[in-house]
């Protein structure tokens, strides 16, 4: 699978994501400016954490806006792989390419700490080196994570099957049925707020995020 | 505008013999501006002139140090061809008139200073002391300022890793806000501010500037009293979108030969730069401030050489390569603008809608800046402590201690910083006695702490300063990582009173006989004075920030325990409780002289400690500080969610809570061959106890304790003060 990293201003978590990409890949994923509208040649592309455009009006509002934004929908619409992690669920969000939004963390304070996080599903190809069910830990690092929907669409994603993970120890965040990421129909899109890239080194203490990234390297 | 003279000088903070002396240089009447800029080069904040003789006692040198004080932050080899660059500076008086941007521009200041030099910033950390936590003002300066120091940090992507805070009522009116960079760079692409290059031009990167922050240099040069809040408009306003810009643009920039030198706008902006990228040439600079970019209309010359807005560089670039360096600016979507040229005059002139508003001689202006030796009476010697009793029993006391604002955990606060951006962070906050970062691409980790204790320094300067590089020292070797130098941050009051100089004075002595002994040389720092409110000092704080590095990052250890752990303390316990917080939180007193430093013994018990860690000998490892032995432990014990077992130890309050330098307590799977080895080198070593597979500890004399109320007592104090 080849992947593209989008950068937009802003961003800083670039660096890790091409760490656990080039780990689990073994490829280097190419890093794509916001202003380019090409992607031609990329399975996947992954939109990460940060501040882009200093989340100025509303997280991930501008970035949605931004140039790239029209070619990450054509891939979408054509079937192709997108993982957006936190600023790039936002960024998600504000697109379009999945439901709901991400609002400020219930208690108003930016929280940085792991979390565990629940697998509902193991058939998509962010997920398949997971058991169905399986608990693990990722780091979370937001202001604005408390995933919201309406009572609707909520129901239909719970339906549908279409909560990718939960917040399985604590919902800190305050999130709407505990969701702290979510698939589009086709489960080809998936934005989440975790890092599962922040922990795939031992020496970061632990690997629980590399099943993630081995299997989109599967895939 | 008003006319120049004395009384301007004064309101802007010249005395009579300073402006006596502009006067000699200028040859007559200096323009408004050059008032501005005479009095802000001139300030305490700028100019150093209470503490620059004193400053000259710090060693500064060893074979690891590639640029010691005089740059915008040090710069040591860490092996494989890197550099760390690293600095510590204070955002103390923003920080009491406007918590949060006070905090967060201290951030994106001391970020500026690091990676002008080519460094890509890759740890934060700060050194925080407020006031009574009692008092409403010191619950919303606490808010303020760690909502400021994690808004701009986690936006801009660099993990804050570390740091310290401290309570005391001589703080009420001056908190103190350090906030310390640590950056990497290649040694052979260090960048530095002397200007170059006759015809040049300079150039003007970064956020337009408005009117903030006018006069702050001097603001901080200043005591406070009632009428500071009207002081609030000098404070400046970050914007950490800019600044994460800012990185990326400089970075690439500086991967081109467009950069002659390159110096950040810091306090008293347009003009310090300008004047000392100039100045370290021996060159002159013409700059025309009409194509300053701007935020506000019809600003003046005085202004804008004043503003310390923010997220602003300054460079001298290679002409041929500045269409290039505009093109990678411009992409960061940050303003470019050239805005003068360097000269062969030695002048600075200004020029303004066609005016020449400023031209100084820029020599005199740095070379006969005053310089005082001010006078100073010794710190008196504090009485030992005599006997002291209290009939709280073991258990209650350690309770109460590790409860305590001092020592309880500070989860609270680095659950609001990104300490994993970066992918690098080895050892997150309260993991191990110092942060550990790896360098990306590479088996090696730099060890970072921050460290002082205040009430040490309060009564015995000289001890004070002796014991906060020392225990900086110990923090990094407790890890397992060699230590290699340190940046200060001298918090004191006003020089100008002889007792608050005589602590200054002691505290450098201290730090320099320290310093000496463990090869540990200042590389860099930062000097904050006139920390006073109606008359009152802060405590004497001279923060140290220090690092050290580790070859494998994978020998890095932590502080928490296992089952199946023996535990041994090394140093020697005479069981000092003068200062100690067992005698503060327990008995009411802050008495006595602090616990004797011994450098000798530091070193030496250092350096076994360091040894055993690198030869695989130790499961974790923990420094002896603030509260003693108990409270050591039962941080370890907590940190890996394991009993302990220490029913044969010393039950005496002295032994348990005594606050003697020096120490560590180890853990490894047996004592034995530690205990030899101890015994072999010399060094004092005694097991003192073992790790259980209850979920207790198990105090001196017999008393269990469950995990789960020494974790409520000490995870308690923050979420409750702001719930």
């Amino acid at each position: 699978m080849r992947a593209g990293i989008l950068l937009f201003p802003g961003i800083n978590r670039e660096r890790d994501m091409v760490l656990a990409v080039r780990q689990s890949f073994g490829t280097e994923p190419r890093i794509v400016w916001h202003k380019e509208t090409d992607l031609t040649g990329l399975d996947l592309v992954i939109i990460p954490g940060g501040f882009s455009f200093g989340d100025y009006l509303r997280c991930g509002a501008m970035a949605a806006q931004s140039p790239v934004m029209r070619a990450v929908r054509d891939h979408a619409a054509r079937g192709g792989y997108v993982l957006g992690v936190c600023n790039g669920f936002q960024i998600l969000t504000e697109t379009g390419l999945l439901p709901g939004a991400l609002l400020r963390n219930a208690g108003l304070r930016f929280l940085s700490m792991d979390t565990m996080l629940k697998v509902e599903r193991n058939d998509t190809v962010f997920t398949a080196k997971y058991a169905k069910g399986e608990v693990f830990r990722a780091p979370m690092a937001h202001g604005d994570g408390n995933y919201t929907a309406d009572e609707a669409t909520l129901d239909r994603l719970e339906g549908e099957g279409l909560v990718a993970f939960r917040y399985h120890d604590e919902n800190r965040n305050g999130s709407a049925r505990a969701i702290a990421g979510v698939y589009s129909p086709n489960l080809r899109v998936l934005g989440l707020m975790p890092h599962p890239e922040d922990l795939v080194d031992p020496l970061m203490g632990g690997t629980d995020g590399k099943p993630f990234f081995d299997s989109l390297a599967a895939a | 505008m008003k006319p120049v003279d004395e009384k301007l000088a004064k309101s802007f903070g010249l005395n009579a013999g300073e402006y006596a002396k502009v006067l000699e240089i200028m040859g007559r009447v200096p323009s408004f501006t050059e008032l501005g800029i005479f009095s802000v080069m001139w300030s305490e904040h700028c100019s150093y002139k209470s503490s620059r003789v004193w400053l000259k006692e710090l060693p500064t040198k060893a074979p690891w140090v590639i640029h010691g004080p005089g740059e915008n932050a040090g710069v040591i080899d860490i092996g494989e061809g890197m550099a760390a660059i690293f600095k510590m500076e204070s955002h103390n008086h923003p920080s009491f008139i406007e918590p949060y941007q006070g905090a967060a521009t201290g951030v994106g200041g001391i970020l500026r200073d690091v990676f002008t030099m080519g460094a890509r910033p890759v740890a934060n950390l700060n050194a925080l002391r407020f006031g009574d936590p009692k008092l409403p003002v010191t619950k919303r300066v606490v808010d303020g300022v760690v909502r400021g120091i994690g808004g701009y940090g986690n936006c801009v992507g660099v993990p804050t890793v570390g740091g310290e805070v401290n309570f005391h009522p001589a703080y009420n009116g001056n908190p103190l806000v350090n906030a310390m960079t640590v950056g990497i760079a290649a040694q052979d692409k260090i960048f530095l501010s002397a200007a170059a290059g006759i015809g040049n031009p300079v150039v003007y990167v970064g956020s337009k500037t408005g009117r903030d922050g006018i006069h702050g240099a001097t603001m901080a040069s200043t005591e406070f009293d009632a009428s500071s809040e009207e002081k609030r408009p000098t404070v400046q306003v970050g914007d950490p979108f800019t600044e994460k810009l800012l990185i990326e643009a400089c970075l690439e920039l500086m991967q081109t030969d467009a950069i002659v030198a390159i110096q950040d706008m810091g306090a008293a902006g347009l003009t310090s730069s300008s004047v000392e990228m100039a100045g370290k040439g021996g060159v002159g600079i013409e700059l025309n401030l009409d194509d300053v970019p701007q935020r506000e209309t019809g600003m003046s010359a005085y202004e804008m050489m004043l503003s310390e807005s923010q997220e602003r560089m300054l460079l001298v670039l290679k002409p041929e390569r500045a269409e290039m360096a505009r093109q990678i600016i411009e992409k960061w979507d940050l303003d470019y603008a050239i805005i003068g040229h360097i000269t062969d005059t030695g002048r600075i002139v200004i020029t303004h809608k066609g005016v020449v508003e400023a031209d100084i001689p820029l020599a005199p202006l740095s070379d006969e800046a005053p310089l005082y030796r001010r006078p100073y009476v010794e710190a008196p010697k504090p009485e030992p402590l005599g006997p002291v009793s209290s009939d709280m029993s073991l258990e209650a006391a350690l309770l109460k201690l590790i409860a305590c604002p001092d020592i309880c955990s500070r989860r609270w606060i680095f659950d609001q910083y990104d300490s994993t951006v970066g992918g690098q962070t080895v050892k997150r906050p309260a993991e191990s006695d110092a942060a550990i970062v790896r360098l990306e691409g590479t088996n090696r980790a730099l060890a970072i702490t921050t460290d002082c204790t205040p009430r040490y320094c309060m009564a015995d300067p000289e001890q004070g300063g002796a014991q906060a590089v020392a225990e900086a020292w110990r923090n990094i070797t407790a890890t397992g990582a060699k230590p290699l130098a340190v940046t200060d941050n001298m918090n004191f009051g006003n020089p100008e009173k002889p007792e608050i100089m005589g602590q200054f004075a002691g505290a450098i002595k201290g730090m320099a006989a320290a310093c000496i002994a463990l090869d540990f040389p200042v590389v860099s720092g930062n000097v904050s004075l006139y920390n006073e409110t109606e008359g009152k000092g802060i405590l004497p704080t001279p923060a140290i920030g220090a690092v050290g590095v580790l070859e494998n990052a994978a020998l890095a250890r932590g502080i928490a325990i296992a089952p199946g752990q023996d535990l041994v303390l090394i140093g020697s316990t005479y069981g000092e409780l003068g200062c100690s917080l067992y005698l503060r939180e327990i008995c009411g007193l802050e008495t006595g002289a602090p616990p004797v430093v011994d450098l000798a013994a530091e070193r030496a018990n250092g350096d076994f400690v360091r040894e055993q860690i690198l030869q695989g000998n130790v499961a974790a490892c923990h420094d002896l500080s603030d509260g003693g032995l108990l409270v050591a432990v039962t941080e370890m014990a907590l940190a890996g969610n394991t009993g302990a077992d220490l029913t044969q130890a010393d039950t005496t309050p002295a032994f348990c809570f005594g606050e003697d330098q020096a120490r560590y307590i180890l853990a490894a799977e047996d004592a034995e061959p530690l205990l030899t080895a101890a015994f072999a080198a010399g060094i004092p070593a005694q097991k003192i106890g073992h790790t259980t597979i209850d979920e207790c500890l198990t105090l001196p004399g017999g008393l269990a304790i469950s995990l789960s109320i020494l974790r409520e007592a000490n995870e308690g104090f923050f979420p409750a003060w702001f719930a």
